[in-house]
């Protein structure tokens, strides 16, 4: 086994803080843009239906959004800390990409948030949804910006480098580089996908329950609409996505396919199983469908594309990893393809909310989302690898200069901070998932916007497990 | 006409620092007041005070952090890593204290005081390692070319530990004068009666730290007391004296606004007096804002932004700030 070096312990601590982070982010995205669309439709058909879900989803957005910021403000500075090699040569270029997220996404989502969590009664319900808007807004321009960025990690264009940093020639470029479109548009999507499971999860464990009310109903059937329509638009894009790697990171490629070299007059089969060995240069135990691989990546029978061998042992990515982190985020995208066929069918047949089978397989797929998102980035990530900047900017050379003592302290501090705190965090979220939803006491006069409007059932500040929050709600 | 970049780019960052000490200084200096204030739904009105604006308040932070990567990347690589645990000592306590305010009011009775320990200790935390950084961040980093050679414990001197206290009161006093413009009756006293000894003791540390930063530092020294800067520089000190004066006579008045606008001027002053001793070393005590600064592409692009959105955020922060005016009472159901 090799020895443990400050580099290793640089990268577990990346990836542990990162991995946290995006958990929350993109239950952010899904339910602020979730948020918006149910206030637009209370607004529009007045049916109270979709209050009463505004603020319940509204507590769980405000515990998720919490734990966001905070393990977003560690990534913030965990460039200049851990990686200062990388920060000195490309902060040119990711700085001012950074800068700019903080500024259109950050203080938007900030700046309007307190008016969306605490001033329901206290600006007009207009106000209130620009408020929620602007919200969801900016969290989608804080992945347009992040995503850059990372895209430009992966697929480098639009620069020089003199005197050993790098300088900025075409922003557009920069920004617009090759790999962006694409991992913009799967990861919003995977965004949105998470956190339609996640609502369709908490649906169906009510409904499992036998609390079959509206608005429970309500939220099932949105987010099984949502995973008919886009879990297999997913699917295409990811499809694409992976043609645009092999055209810049070949090597990604061949480790996510376990391809170790090409044999004259054979195309290229799909591994569904293997075990990729990096160090006998072969994927054990595979079992394939011949010439698959090939009509997926080149659509013909007998194509080619570049194979492990190809490149120099110290050029290749970790296959073992990736090849199977990237069959579990397929695997799992299949399930939300079938999850979403199976809700029209049953759909049709009157039966989405009482089949006990589908119910269940829906409440099982809660977290897939999440896993398939770790699982994507883990692929993206490690198949960068020996690259910080591909082709550019090696990792070893990114790191900064600490010893294994300080490194170990502060990733046993991060693992035992991150495990206690959002452990807890999500805890909480999964409690507040099973409470009931409450329907709000009626509006006598004005509605919306008059601070006459009673607060306390939507949310009782001293009493959070009050008695009446346990209560079924009659009214329904 | 050429603009002077870097120095533009300065003053950006100084101004979001500026803006997140003044900001967060008030919440972070709520934590740091809790253990002072026993009763629960005190602690729920201090709190409230501040939930709907914490968030935005702690962006400036990431601006500060943000923009240094793009205005001085060499800066922001070699003082985040020369100063690795007390930055990360500062985001831990960060973590703390954010989720508190939310984990707080969604906890289970029990595990309440558990959110109010973490809001404490997180604020604590935070303002004591800020203050170390700084301290350490003046006395300066060690390095040999481009990159950090110091040691891993090189920022703990008593120079840094003080100033940690320092940031620590002037948190508090930030705090304090805060919550006797958003509060009344009880909590509202209490507060003033903390102000007092508040005063007392952010008199000691900007004391201390004016007479100690010249000494340890005789660079510093000369730009303080050399001809005509003595002039100029001495209107700093005056301008705090005026203002801690002012202070210690509207807390007896009555008015419930000014002394925060007096703290918020004393923390601004003694701020501004750290800025100009350093200056033009952005990383202390040899390399200047020209030599590290980024190529003249990124601070363009980055400053176009940066100019044009600013003003953007300014006005629906004071929106929003203007939504939750008022004092804050018992029972008011933010959450
Ligand atoms: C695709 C989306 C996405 C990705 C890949 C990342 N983030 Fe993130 N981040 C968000 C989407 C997001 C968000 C949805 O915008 C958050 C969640 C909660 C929030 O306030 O904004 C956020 C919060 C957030 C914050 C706190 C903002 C605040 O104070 O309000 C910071 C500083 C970062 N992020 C920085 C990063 C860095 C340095 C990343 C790269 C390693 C990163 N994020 C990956
Ligand atoms: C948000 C989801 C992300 C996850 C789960 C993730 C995951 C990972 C993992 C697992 C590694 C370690 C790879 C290895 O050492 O083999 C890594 C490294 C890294 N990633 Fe990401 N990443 C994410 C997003 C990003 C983004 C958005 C950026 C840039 C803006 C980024 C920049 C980096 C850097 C700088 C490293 C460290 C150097 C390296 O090991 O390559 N990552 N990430
Ligand atoms: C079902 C078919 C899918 C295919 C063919 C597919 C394909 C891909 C490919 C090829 C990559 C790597 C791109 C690169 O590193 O250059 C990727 C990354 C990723 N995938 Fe998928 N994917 C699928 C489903 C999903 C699902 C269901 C989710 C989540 C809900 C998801 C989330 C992600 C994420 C977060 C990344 C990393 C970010 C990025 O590079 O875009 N994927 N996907």
């Amino acid at each position: 086994m090799p020895d443990i070096s400050a580099l290793d312990l640089a990268r577990v601590q990346f990836a542990f803080t990162v991995s946290f982070h995006i958990i929350f982010p993109s239950i952010t995205i899904g339910l602020a843009s979730y948020l918006f669309v149910l206030e637009a439709m209370w607004l529009k058909t007045g049916s109270e239906v979709y209050k009463d879900l505004y603020h319940y989803w509204l507590k769980i957005f405000g515990v998720n959004f919490g734990m966001g910021v905070v393990s977003g403000l560690v990534m913030a500075y965990q460039f200049g800390t851990n990686w200062s090699g990388f920060s000195a040569f490309a902060g040119s270029i990711t700085g001012p990409l950074l800068t700019y997220e903080v500024l259109t996404a950050f203080f938007l989502e900030a700046g309007f948030l307190g008016v969306m969590m605490f001033g329901w009664s206290r600006v007009g319900p207009g106000l209130h949804l620009l408020s929620t808007a602007m919200v969801a807004l900016g969290t989608l321009i804080s992945a347009t910006w992040i995503l850059a960025s990372n895209s430009w990690m992966q697929t480098p264009q639009g620069f020089e480098i003199a005197d050993g940093i790098v300088i900025p020639t075409d922003w557009w470029q920069i920004i617009f580089n090759p790999s962006f479109p694409y991992r913009l548009v799967h990861m919003s999507i995977a965004a949105f996908l998470a956190t339609a499971l996640m609502v369709g999860a908490a649906g169906a464990w009510h409904l499992l329950r036998s609390q079959n009310t509206l608005a429970v109903r309500t939220m099932l059937s949105m987010a099984m609409w949502m995973l008919l329509i886009v879990a297999p638009i997913q699917a295409l894009v990811g499809d694409f996505h992976g043609l645009n790697t092999l055209k810049h990171q070949p090597a990604k490629i061949a480790a996510m396919e376990g391809h170790w070299q090409n044999h004259e007059g054979e195309g290229v089969p799909l591994l569904l199983f293997g075990l990729p060995d990096m160090q006998k240069e072969t994927t054990r135990f595979a079992v394939g469908i011949p010439h698959l691989g090939s009509l997926i990546l080149t659509h013909s029978w007998d194509g080619k594309i570049p194979a492990l061998k190809d490149f120099p042992p110290e050029d290749r990515p970790n296959a073992r990893i990736i090849f199977w982190s990237f069959r579990i985020m397929v695997g799992l995208g299949l399930l939300m393809i079938t999850l979403g066929l199976w809700s029209l069918w049953l759909r049709r047949k009157d039966r989405l909310y009482t089949h006990k089978w589908f119910l269940r397989f829906s409440l099982w797929m809660g977290p897939a989302g999440v896993v398939a998102i770790l699982a994507g980035w883990f692929t993206t990530e490690v198949g960068r690898q020996p690259w910080v900047v591909y082709g550019i900017m090696r990792t070893a050379d990114a790191v900064s200069s600490h010893d294994i003592a300080t490194l170990a302290g502060s990733l046993t501090l991060f693992v035992l901070v991150y495990l206690f705190v959002f452990g807890i965090g999500i805890g909480y979220l999964l409690h507040l998932m099973r409470l009931p939803v409450q329907h709000a006491v009626p509006e006598p006069e004005g509605g919306p916007g008059q601070s006459k409007q009673p607060m306390r059932p939507l949310s009782a500040p001293d009493a959070p497990f009050s008695l009446e929050a346990h209560l079924p709600n009659p009214k329904e | 006409m050429e603009f002077d970049l870097p120095m533009i780019w300065l003053m950006v960052i100084l101004f979001a620092i500026a803006m997140y000490v003044i900001m967060d200084g008030f919440d972070l200096g709520i934590g740091i007041l809790f253990p002072f204030v026993k009763d629960r739904h005190d602690r729920d009105v201090m709190m409230n005070t501040v939930a709907p604006v914490w968030d935005g308040n702690e962006t400036w932070l990431v601006l500060g952090g943000a923009g240094l990567m793009a205005a001085f990347p060499l800066a922001y690589a070699v003082v985040l890593s020369a100063l690795y645990q007390p930055i990360i000592l500062m985001l831990l306590g960060l973590i703390f204290r954010g989720v508190a305010f939310e984990f707080r009011f969604k906890a289970p009775e029990k595990e309440r005081p558990l959110w109010d320990k973490a809001f404490i200790g997180g604020s604590i935390t935070t303002a004591f390692f800020q203050g170390v950084t700084l301290g350490a961040y003046i006395n300066g980093i060690v390095l040999e070319g481009q990159t950090f050679s110091g040691g891993a414990f090189e920022w703990i001197t008593p120079f840094s530990l003080f100033t940690g206290l320092g940031v620590m009161v002037a948190y508090a006093l930030l705090g304090s004068t805060w919550l006797i413009m958003k509060t009344e009756d009880k909590l509202q006293q209490r507060m003033l009666q903390l102000t007092r000894p508040l005063v007392g003791l952010v008199v000691i540390a900007l004391a201390g730290v004016s007479i100690w930063t010249p000494l340890a530092h005789p660079s510093i020294a000369e730009r303080w007391f050399s001809l005509p800067n003595f002039y100029f520089l001495s209107l700093v000190p005056v301008l705090v004296a005026i203002s801690l004066y002012s202070l210690m006579r509207e807390l007896k008045s009555g008015y419930d606004r000014q002394p925060f606008i007096a703290a918020l001027i004393i923390v601004l002053l003694g701020l501004f007096g750290l800025a100009i001793s350093i200056w033009p070393q952005i990383i202390p005590p040899g390399i200047t804002i020209w030599e590290a600064a980024a190529p003249a592409a990124s601070l363009k692009f980055a400053l176009v932004g940066t100019l044009a959105i600013i003003p953007m955020i300014l006005a629906y922060t004071i929106w929003s700030y203007r939504v939750f005016r008022g004092k804050v009472r018992h029972g008011d159901g933010y959450h």
